[in-house]
Parts: structure tokens; C-alpha cells; sequence
């Protein structure tokens, strides 16, 4: 069998009850089960993980690079959107 | 040896023989199957099957210690001959081996090293579960952490069954071809001989005959649902448990063993 008959998914752990599924990688299996199965031997062995996530990285829309000016830039010149921006009351001394 | 507690089983010391001899059959069966998968390292199908299989070969080798581990510690104290883990794999020549014959043949092609652990996972879910209740304690302990693998493999060679089976014709032809080969040798994994007898009557050894039933009832709908068919042949080809093998268990040992017979004892 050979890769390309194969699909391409994104894996997502939990490392932890209360943490949030986290992207750690992406493997090849010919259905999201298969996915799942390869995931855990290839993602879980050290106990990394108590859930996966699996997505078909197909499915993904991701920004592109060309994007990144008008969707990034212009927050680069307005601090004033951070919470540190603004001094604190000093009746306030840890926020 | 990450088996270490004492052995608590009170056993007429008359059986601490047999008891040693069976926790080296189980042990043996685990070492030659892990190392067989073993050698899949490298040549999987592809990157992620590769790793899957590593992964399957290791709990199999980690699942070998325990039962060796057991099986020193019982030569220790109860039969005063001191082996360690590493006699009992290393300097032991193959008629001294007592796996079944179905898991020393090499690996095939891949189906049919699916066709071999879809058979002997089933096997060993069933065998493990009736472990878990063993007279000793430590078999019973070691059969309660391998189930839970085991489940693992069997869902995995499950999938791989139905997904070839189920397949192309080349798929279909090559695991019905492997299911077809494999069967002479599941006869023996059913029959017990006076060693076993004796254990099985302490309620320490598993008696296979008793889920024989539900493990064809497992296989025939797995099968089935592969559009398999169950082979029907009556051949039962023995010896494995007795020291007799076929001529790939020599192959395998000489691998094995060659590096520990030409520098014995050394330590890297």
C-alpha cells in the first residue's frame, strides 16, 4: 500500500481532565477509526494523553500567507487592545 | 525484572517444576511472537503501520519479562537452581523451547501476520481472561495488565481483517491464503497435556478447551464479516509444547541469541 491512497489527519491530544485538546501532529490512515488507532501508538505511549482528537487535515481552513497583512498587521499599532496597556488604580495590585 | 514480588501462591512444592515450566510455555509464546513482529521494524506497509506494529512487538517482549521474570523467581525460591531472565532466553536451545508452533513461523507477507494475531489475539483475550484468575497470584497479575493490550490488538488485527478481507481480490486471496495455512496449527492451542492437567486442577493453569467454543464463534463472525470463509480442515499439526518445532525456531533463536553466546555475561 502506498502513501498517497492514504489521507492526511491532524491529531489533537488532551494531555490532562480540564486541559484543552491540543495539536501535536498529523499522520497518514486510509479512514478517521484507523486515525485514531495510529494516534494512540504513535501520539499516546508515554501517557501523553487522556482523549484524541482526530480531523482530516482536508477539512482544515487555514489562513494563508498572503493573508496575514490585512488580517495581522493591523493590530500591530494598537496596544491600547491589551489589558497591560492601562495603569492599574494602586488599590488594585495584582490583576 | 519488573516482576518482583514474592511469590505468595501456596503450592505443593512437588509442582513448583511444573509451575516453572508452564510460566516459560506462556513466556516463550510471548517472546516469539514479539520477536517475529518484530522484525516487521523498518518494512512496514507504510510509517504509521510500522510504529503500530513496534508498538504491538513491545507489549508482546514486555509481557515475555513478566512471565520470565516469574519464571526466575520460581527457580530461585522454590527450586534452588537460580536462573536469571537472561538464562532462561538466551541459553536455552530450541528443544528446550516450548511455544506453540503457529507464532515461530516467519512473518509472511502482511497478511499473514494480520491472519496470525486476528487468531492468537482472540486467543489470548480469552486465555488472559481466564488467567486473571489463577491460583497465583502473579500470573493472575500479569494476565489482569496484558488483557488490556490485548484488547488493543485484537481491535487493531480486527480492522486490518475486514479492511482485506473486504478489500481487493489480491487482499481477499492473500489472508483467506494465510487463514488457510495458520489453521493446522490451532488445533494444539486447545489441548492440554499431564503438565497442564495437573495446574488446571490446582486452578492455576487455563484449561483452552473451555472457550473453544466462543473463540470459533469469534473467529467465524469476524471471518464472516470479512467475507472469509472458516477453513474445515481436521489437520492438527503438534509439538510445540513438547519441544518438538519446525525449522524456523532455530533461524529465530540463532538471531536471538548469538550476540549474548559470544560475549556471555557482557553488559552495554
Amino acid at each position: 500500500m502506498s502513501q498517497d491512497q492514504l489521507e492526511l489527519f491532524e491529531i489533537f491530544l488532551r494531555a490532562k481532565r480540564g486541559l484543552d485538546h491540543k495539536h501535536v501532529g498529523s499522520l497518514h490512515a486510509e479512514d478517521a477509526t484507523q486515525a485514531l488507532e495510529y494516534a494512540r501508538d504513535c501520539y499516546t505511549r508515554r501517557n501523553e494523553g487522556v482523549s484524541i482528537w482526530v480531523v482530516k487535515s482536508a477539512d482544515i481552513c487555514a489562513s494563508q500567507e498572503d493573508d496575514s497583512e490585512c488580517f495581522f498587521d493591523p493590530s500591530d499599532d494598537k496596544p491600547y487592545r491589551h489589558a497591560t496597556y492601562y495603569p492599574l488604580p494602586s488599590a488594585v495590585d495584582n490583576m | 525484572m519488573p516482576q518482583t514480588e514474592k511469590t505468595a501462591v501456596t503450592l505443593d512444592p512437588s509442582m513448583a517444576d511444573g509451575l516453572m515450566s508452564y510460566t516459560l510455555r506462556l513466556a516463550d509464546d510471548a517472546l516469539v511472537l514479539g520477536h517475529r513482529l518484530s522484525e516487521w521494524v523498518s518494512n512496514g506497509p507504510f510509517l504509521e503501520e510500522d510504529i503500530a506494529l513496534a508498538n504491538t512487538a513491545l507489549d508482546y517482549i514486555g509481557r515475555a519479562r513478566m512471565f520470565y521474570g516469574h519464571a526466575a523467581q520460581i527457580s530461585t525460591d522454590m527450586l534452588a537452581c537460580q536462573k536469571t531472565e537472561d538464562d532462561l532466553v538466551y541459553l536455552r536451545n530450541e528443544r528446550e523451547y516450548q511455544n506453540h508452533l503457529i507464532v515461530e513461523f516467519p512473518i509472511g507477507d502482511f497478511a499473514f501476520t494480520m491472519a496470525r494475531q486476528l487468531l492468537i489475539d482472540t486467543y489470548s483475550v480469552h486465555y488472559l481472561d481466564a488467567l486473571k484468575k489463577s491460583a497465583d497470584p502473579t500470573l493472575a497479575a500479569i494476565a489482569e495488565k496484558a488483557i488490556k493490550e490485548s484488547r488493543y490488538h485484537l481491535r487493531r488485527s480486527q480492522d486490518w481483517i475486514l479492511r482485506l478481507g473486504d478489500g481487493t481480490d489480491e487482499s481477499h486471496r492473500r489472508v483467506q491464503t494465510a487463514i488457510n495455512e495458520l489453521w493446522d496449527y490451532i488445533e494444539a492451542l486447545f489441548e492440554v497435556d499431564a503438565l497442564e492437567l495437573g495446574l488446571i486442577e490446582q486452578g492455576i493453569a487455563v484449561n483452552p478447551a473451555a472457550f473453544k467454543a466462543t473463540w470459533l464463534a469469534d473467529i467465524t463472525a469476524s471471518l464472516e464479516q470479512a467475507t472469509l470463509s472458516v477453513p474445515t480442515t481436521d489437520n492438527a499439526i503438534r509439538g510445540g509444547r513438547q519441544g518438538y518445532h519446525t525449522e524456523n525456531l532455530g533461524h529465530l533463536l540463532t538471531e536471538l541469541q548469538f550476540v549474548h553466546r559470544s560475549y556471555p555475561d557482557c553488559q552495554w
